[in-house]
């Protein structure tokens, strides 16, 4: 396949440069799959499994928030947060979950107090779909 | 040596040795801190540029939309970040950055949200209202405390309670060099020129250039909010850094100089007694 110069920098350095066949994913709209020669194009990204193809070799990561662009066929993904399936700790996922769901059980939470909870627990469980996806 | 006992001198020079000790020790400390912080800067750098690129792309491409984030108000309210040091002991770190605020608030009707502890103290006593103190440890704000001020200010922007956001920090330029600095940061300022405002290129915006707008404009105050803290936390390790080398050399030469005149002040003595004894015998 044909292969593209792909960029994964988060606020804390690069994750990734180098080439790579196919990038899969998650945008505020659903899941959105680039591949070479593809048009120019910005999107923001959701919370989500991100899939990266490089070498033939498939490799899982949890992408979430931030953007992706494609500038003259070279793709950029900018996200918030940016971990491959084997680093992700699963347990510490698993904790926060359980948190979120206590914080968001209790009837007397506030409104911030439930966004936070509810996006904690949105990502808590993207980590682990990914992390038991690898 | 008029009235000073060489017992009285070599005290001053004792608690001299002791005052060199600790600003040699905090110098080690924070060269070590500077280091990592400058690190930091490093990482972060990228990220930045490629949101401040995207950022500028969709701004320049289309022309025909108007975002609440680019129009400019005439309004007099502005919003100051102040981004301080939690401890003195560093130079002219902290008043330098607080009195480059203090003389652009003057004239306006200002609301500050300080970071660090110092900035915090200083606008409580001065008088100025500030949002909130709750960022008081400028060395614990994390990442996720940036995107959540910028989700909250992008809010207060747009309910019009704010007509002007600026962020205040200090850029670090060198080990030996940071300036404090102040930017604004919402408004947008457009930074295309002329030549350019004919579309290169058509770009594809997913699902809508204003939906892209309005998801990446908090994403980049968010990473320009810690962009900003970062420079400010190597410029504050390298003023520190500074400030204690030049403490430690000064205390180096008192205590060449106070050593002289114990030298002085003992022969002084030695003599006076030869004397005392010849006179004597």
């Amino acid at each position: 396949m044909t292969s593209f110069p792909l960029k994964i920098v988060t606020a804390d350095g690069l994750v990734y440069d180098g080439t790579a066949e196919e990038v899969i994913v998650r945008t505020i709209t659903g899941d959105m799959a680039v591949l070479a020669r593809h048009i120019n194009c910005v999107a923001p990204l959701g919370m989500g499994r991100a899939t990266i193809v490089a070498n033939g070799q498939r490799r899982y990561a949890a992408c979430i928030g931030g953007l992706l662009s494609v500038i003259d066929g070279s793709v950029n993904l900018v996200p918030t947060t940016f971990e491959w399936a084997e680093s992700i700790d699963a347990a510490r996922a698993a904790a926060s979950q359980q948190r979120a769901e206590a914080i968001l059980s209790k009837t007397d939470a506030s409104d911030t107090e439930l966004k936070l909870a509810q996006a904690r627990l949105h990502r808590a469980l993207v980590r682990q779909s990914v992390a038991s996806s690898k | 040596m008029a009235g000073v006992s060489t017992k009285e001198i070599k005290n001053r020079i004792r608690s001299m040795e002791s005052t060199k000790q600790i600003t040699k020790a905090m110098e080690m400390v924070a060269a070590s801190k500077l280091r990592r912080a400058q690190a930091q800067v490093a990482n972060s750098r990228p990220y930045f540029e490629i949101l401040r690129s995207t950022i500028d792309d969709i701004v320049e491409n289309n022309l025909d939309f108007s975002s609440p984030y680019l129009k400019e108000r005439t309004g007099n309210k502005v919003l100051y970040i102040v981004i301080a040091g939690d401890r003195g002991l560093a130079g002219g770190y902290n008043s330098n950055i607080l009195k480059l605020v203090m003389s652009e608030i003057q004239d306006k009707d200002a609301t500050v949200l300080p970071l660090g502890k110092k900035a915090v103290d200083y606008f409580r006593s001065h008088k100025v209202p500030v949002l909130t103190d709750s960022y008081a440890e400028a060395a614990s704000v994390s990442i996720g405390d940036c995107f959540s001020i910028s989700k909250q200010l992008c809010k207060a922007f747009k309910a019009q309670e704010y007509d002007e956001i600026r962020i205040a920090y200090t850029t670090f330029v060198s080990v030996l060099s940071q300036t404090p600095a102040s930017m604004q940061i919402l408004p947008l300022v457009c930074e295309a020129s002329e030549e350019k405002k004919t579309p290169t290129m058509i770009t594809m915006y997913e699902p809508n250039d204003e939906e892209v707008f309005e998801a990446i404009v908090p994403e980049y105050l968010g990473g320009v909010l810690y962009g900003a803290l970062c420079e400010s936390r190597a410029s504050e390790q390298a003023a520190r850094r500074t400030a204690m080398d030049s403490a430690t050399s000064n205390a180096e030469d008192m205590i060449a100089d106070l050593s002289l005149k114990f030298n002085r002040a003992r022969q002084a003595a030695i003599t006076q007694e030869i004397t005392e004894i010849v006179a004597g015998s």
